[in-house]
């Protein structure tokens, strides 16, 4: 596992929206080769999408032949609630970009047949070959998608029941009404990501850092379910230094030694180096 | 008039193979929308604004043509509830049914430059014979390249207080008791099935009026209260009728006083009901004093509808010093337009799109305020639920504006005060662009 430590917010975000770039245009999709991307939600990857968006705009990177799954969707909200992870990656990222409506994948939760919506959404990953890099966020519980604590760590995509926590976080986004936050979503289960060819975690702020501690340091364990990625053959997380805190200075400053590699992966791809 | 179709002809070149209908996308624009205005597209289909969320996820599609707006306002197409006629054309003194059409068509067309999608031509008081002759043939119409639409006609007069009569020629006011009959002696049109009357203005003093203006309504005709002497209690008897609208309003009526206020007192009434009241502001600098605008408009900001009060001297391409109104001469004094001879207004003969920066600057509003006075507002006075605001499914009749300075909008001379027209669009349909304008819209 690498762990790659920035200073802060914005530098996380701007240091994982410059890797996918590169891995984007390393990969050199075309029509018959796509790069199939999956994508989370939340507050965290925001600041990713803007830089990301900002690539694109200034004609580094095309989205032309990307497709992408998303992780999760509420159960019965509909797609133009505000709230809705359609409304949120329509807003925050494919609206301003130039992905293709056939190629963006989110889990229908107002499906009529909920269980075979999460079969078809495997099958779909299937067709195109696999996740070749799964982005992902977590919960301060250390839940990955919705994987709430407890999930199994071979999960696959399907229907889960909100955790108690993650309901009344959400209340303050549907009027602090809790009859009306949605208490089912759909998700990718740990084993979805786990088969991605490449991981990618991005995990800011101080009140993460128990959840990056459990990551990182200790045991794999389903009541952390992103430590399964200890067991990912390519798994990057990127965190903000206030996510370290909980984190050993050994462990801190190991990593922090690697910077010089790890800045390696995100350099200007069209830049000659001028030294 | 031909029903316009969504496409322009620019649209069906690009149109080769797919029969279905094309998806527009106005892109990198300031839109308007929820009295909000915010970076964001608008997204066209079938003449209506499209929701492109529902577009991507559901249907999976994407725009068929991409327009950059190079940061301009998107604003709804505005709309004039009061404009007299243009271009030397009234539509008070037309001489021959070729001219009433020739004036029509002229004034539509005129209109696209100012970023006007849909007026009410307005016929001031005039003879019997005259109406008889020409009002069926001011017929409404839809919007096109051909020219804003028409969506009827503003009757101001002949029920009005000859006191109050303004630029109105006395002999054709009739102030006596309101009748179903009488009006309908004049309004030879308001017992069609389908009349083209959108709006009458009538003083509410006259006797009557309780009973006809209820009529009126039923008739999905609205009341503007205006030339008249009308006292508060009057007036709100009135809205409480149905009446909905003041023309122009502290022109031709009582002057503002603090213990009896006059029409111009609805505007802060609280004894209407609930019932909203809009009233008509010649925002040109001239009619209305800019603190008096902002007295208004602060004490109403929901019902201020901008009207230009247009001249037949309003025009741009003729250069006219003089016009026959009537039997008055008027004459252009400087951006004015008095009775010759004299300094009295005669109208106006400052474009839409001017009000609005007049408006803007005079008010100190928002800019989003500013073209909702000029947009929503009118709507909202007909009663037009599709009109005047962008929402998805609204009709898209856009009017594409620079950005006010103070929006920063990239390169402009010094003295531009921006809500320069570079486009208007009609269902969809781009029917006017400004040749001279340097930031175009660009097919991406």
């Amino acid at each position: 596992m690498r762990l790659v430590i920035l200073d802060d917010y914005d530098s996380a975000s701007e240091w994982a929206a410059k890797y996918v770039r590169n891995r984007i245009k390393e990969f050199n999709p075309g029509p018959d080769k796509p790069f199939v991307l999956g994508l989370p939600t939340g507050s965290t990857p925001i600041g990713m999408y803007k830089k990301l968006i900002q690539f694109h705009k200034e004609g580094q990177l095309s989205f032309e032949h990307v497709i992408t799954f998303n992780m999760d969707e509420y159960v019965g909200l509909a797609v133009e609630h505000p709230e809705s992870y359609h409304s949120y990656m329509w807003d925050n990222f494919f609206k301003h970009i130039n992905i293709k409506p056939e190629h963006a994948h989110i889990l229908d939760g107002n499906a009529t047949d909920l269980v075979a919506e999460c079969d078809r959404f495997e099958e779909e990953i299937k067709k195109v070959g696999g996740v070749e890099l799964f982005i992902g966020g977590i919960g301060p519980d250390g839940h990955i998608a919705f994987n709430e604590p407890g999930s199994s760590l071979s999960s696959r995509t399907r229907i889960k029941s909100l955790a108690v926590d993650t309901i009344l976080a959400n209340a303050k986004f549907f009027g602090n009404d809790i009859s009306k936050v949605p208490k089912a979503a759909l998700t990718v289960g740990v084993g979805t990501v786990m088969d991605a060819r490449e991981v990618m975690i991005v995990i800011t702020g101080a009140h993460k850092s128990f959840a990056l501690y459990k990551a990182v340091e200790e045991g794999v364990s389903h009541m952390w379910t992103v430590s399964a990625f200890q067991y990912h053959k390519k798994c990057t997380i990127v965190c903000d230094e206030d996510a370290t805190l909980e984190l050993r200075v050994k462990t801190v400053k190991y990593f922090k030694g690697l910077m010089e590699v790890h800045n390696q992966l995100v350099k200007d791809l069209d830049v000659k180096e001028t030294q | 008039m031909a029903a316009c179709s969504s496409s322009s002809l620019r649209h069906k070149e690009k149109e080769t193979t797919s029969p279905e209908p094309i998806i527009i996308r106005y892109t990198n624009c300031k839109v308007l929308r929820g009295g909000e205005l915010k970076d964001g597209d608008v997204w066209v289909r079938d003449g209506l604004v499209l929701d492109p969320m529902k577009l991507f996820f559901e249907e999976k599609k994407s725009a068929t043509v991409t327009y950059d707006c190079h940061g301009l306002i998107a604003s709804p197409g505005f709309i004039d509830l009061q404009i007299n006629g243009a271009c030397g054309y009234d539509f008070s003194s037309f001489s021959s049914p070729s001219e009433a059409r020739e004036g029509l068509e002229t004034v539509s067309k005129l209109l696209l430059q100012h970023g006007v999608t849909g007026y009410c031509p307005t016929v001031v008081t005039s003879s019997k014979e005259y109406y008889q002759k020409f009002l069926p043939l001011m017929e409404t119409s839809v919007g096109g390249k051909h020219g804003a639409a028409i969506l009827g006609l503003h009757l101001e007069g002949p029920f009005i207080n000859k006191s109050k009569k303004g630029a109105h020629k006395e002999i054709y006011v009739q102030d006596e008791e309101l009748t179903k009959e009488r009006i309908l002696s004049s309004y030879t049109t308001l017992n069609d099935m389908k009349h083209n009357i959108s709006i009458v203005t009538l003083a509410p003093e006259l006797p009557g009026s309780d009973d006809v203006i209820p009529w009126l309504v039923d008739k999905e005709v609205v009341v503007s209260l205006g030339h008249s002497l009308s006292d508060l209690e009057t007036a709100e008897r009135a809205v409480k009728n149905g009446a909905s609208l003041i023309t122009h309003l502290f022109n031709a009526m009582l002057p503002f006083h603090h213990r009896d206020p006059g029409i111009v007192g609805l505007i802060t009434s609280l004894k209407l009901d609930q019932r909203p009241v809009y009233y008509g502001l010649i925002a040109d600098g001239h009619h209305t004093h800019e603190t008096v605008q902002r007295i208004a408009n602060n004490a109403n900001p929901q019902g201020v509808v901008l009207v230009t009060d247009a001249l037949p001297l309003f025009c741009q391409e003729r250069q006219t010093e003089l016009f026959q109104l009537g039997e008055m001469m008027i004459e252009r004094k400087g951006n004015k337009a008095v009775v010759a001879g004299t300094n009295n207004l005669a109208g106006g003969i400052t474009s839409m799109n001017e009000c609005v920066a007049q408006f803007y600057e005079a008010t100190d509003c928002s800019i989003q305020a500013a073209l909702e006075a000029a947009s929503l507002h009118p709507a909202q006075a007909l009663n037009i639920k599709d009109k005047g605001h962008l929402e998805y499914g609204a009709k898209a009749d856009i009017v594409f504006l620079t950005p006010p300075p103070s929006q920063g909008g990239g390169d402009r001379r010094e003295g531009e005060r921006g809500f320069d027209v570079i486009a208007t669009v009609i269902e969809g349909e781009i029917v006017y662009e400004s040749l001279s304008a340097v930031n175009r819209l660009t097919v991406m």
